[in-house]
């Protein structure tokens, strides 16, 4: 089995367990999210920017992956 | 032969996955609360990179409109004009100017409590184009304090040189899952995991290896698979700040590892104004196919400087003054919001051409951003 057919099934199994699961109470109730509504408190508050950076990373640096940026495009060399 | 069986594969493996996170996700939490759809929301923004000999500008749109209930739509355009000297380019070239346009374009469908997003991106310049497919879905669980995301994108890219009819493929293929939770009322944190794997031509045709002092084309291998692992942390205090801390470790099979961590500490200045700060530093060990100088031909060779032992930091300022919130308007809000960076990079195995001393340069990053909430 290759690693990204592992992979491909580790992603289904991961929804299967997460079947039904929303029926759970939060222990953060919804009028307890006030703070968490303000924007200093988004990890994405200004996406355009964040973008930008990590292009400007990824370009410059030899690791990719886990940020912001999906696109593609060198400009690089 | 062995080209077409790992598309095939991966095109197949893509319609299965689709179809089946789709029916999951759908099926799964039917009874949960309800998600909700990014704001309908206009950015203008232009931006600014200059370092290491090389300058990249330009302006930027993103526009994302919906029905408040079921769909947002969303479309970007994104510009770099580029001027480049860079060490690599002076050792075995000259200075060359490039335009590179990136077009985007996606829908958000929220169903119950799942929101699915596909989108295309295309990147365009003289000798690189990219054409990428993205599926992301997210769904929140235990009455939206968890939220789950999974996503995958398709890529093929096509590489070329600007003076003769060089031509190769790349194909690309990144899987990513997150999950943020919220802790407690004013702490929220999230992890995430994206593999990217690559198959194709993944060497720069511009650049070279050198042996024994003498220059020869670099060749890279034609397979790459990555890891990248994520931790986010946000946490409000009573100062009217919060504090960002995030963390990736990054490994791949051309034995790259790094770690890359960033803290940020954003308050409030007054009711309007909101000032961010932060560092980050990056650190990677070489490619195993790395050199500064081979002592010997090897089957795969290269001295690009982003494969070698180096280590980057950025110093970040961001300002966002919010402009107006007018619920009668047609804008009901806006903000302005400047930001730039400062990046120093230092490598341990690559050497600047002409003295032999080890390679350093300082950048600076811009941006400058108007957004509109209507």
């Amino acid at each position: 089995m290759s690693y990204f057919t592992k992979l491909n099934l580790a992603f289904i199994g991961i929804s299967l367990l997460l079947t039904g699961c929303s029926s759970l109470e939060p222990w953060v109730q919804p009028y307890e999210r006030e703070i968490l509504a303000d924007p200093i408190m988004s990890f994405a508050r200004e996406p355009s920017i964040d973008s930008h950076f990590s292009h400007v990373y990824e370009v410059r640096e030899g690791a990719h992956g886990g940020g912001t940026s999906v696109g593609g495009g060198c400009g690089c060399n | 032969m062995n080209h077409l069986t790992f598309n095939l594969n991966h095109k197949t493996q893509q319609i299965i996955l689709s179809l089946l996170l789709i029916g999951l996700f759908t099926f799964n939490c039917e009874m949960s609360e309800a998600a909700v759809l990014a704001d309908d929301r206009a950015d203008i923004m232009t931006h600014y990179y200059s370092g290491g000999n090389v300058t990249a500008q330009g302006p930027a749109l993103l526009v994302r409109k919906g029905n408040d209930k079921s769909y947002s739509i969303f479309a970007s355009y994104y510009v770099d004009n580029v001027t480049s000297a860079s060490i690599d380019v002076e050792a075995q070239a000259s200075e060359y100017t490039e335009k590179r346009d990136e077009t985007a374009l996606g829908v958000d469908y929220l169903y119950n409590d799942t929101i699915t997003s596909i989108s295309y991106n295309s990147s365009e310049e003289s000798d690189y184009l990219s054409d990428n497919v993205n599926l992301d879905m997210s769904q929140e669980f235990f009455g939206g304090t968890t939220t789950f995301n999974i996503g995958y994108s398709a890529a093929t890219d096509t590489v070329k040189r600007v003076d003769n009819d060089f031509n190769e493929e790349l194909n690309r293929y990144r899987y990513r899952l997150g999950l943020s939770q919220i802790l407690t009322p004013n702490w929220i944190t999230s992890f995430g995991f994206e593999s990217i794997a690559e198959k194709g031509y993944l060497s720069n045709p511009y650049r070279s290896a050198r042996v024994l002092g003498a220059y020869v084309p670099e060749l890279s291998p034609s397979t790459r698979t990555s890891e990248a692992y994520s931790i986010r942390s946000l946490t409000y205090f009573d100062w009217r700040g919060s504090v960002r801390f995030d963390y990736r470790a990054y490994t791949d099979t051309w034995g790259i590892q790094s770690d890359t961590v960033e803290i940020g500490v954003s308050k409030y200045l007054g009711s309007k104004n909101i000032l961010e700060i932060s560092y980050r530093t990056y650190s990677q060990n070489k490619a195993n196919f790395y050199s500064d100088n081979f002592s010997a031909e090897m089957v795969y060779m290269a001295r690009d400087k982003e494969l070698s032992t180096f280590t980057d930091t950025t110093i970040k300022a961001k300002y966002t003054y919010h402009m107006f919130e007018n619920d009668n308007g047609f804008f009901s809000k806006g903000t302005f919001t400047s930001s730039i960076g400062l990046i120093q990079f230092d490598y341990d195995d690559f050497t600047h051409y002409q003295t032999g001393e080890k390679y350093s340069y300082k950048a600076t990053v811009a941006q400058i951003l108007l957004s509109l909430w209507f």
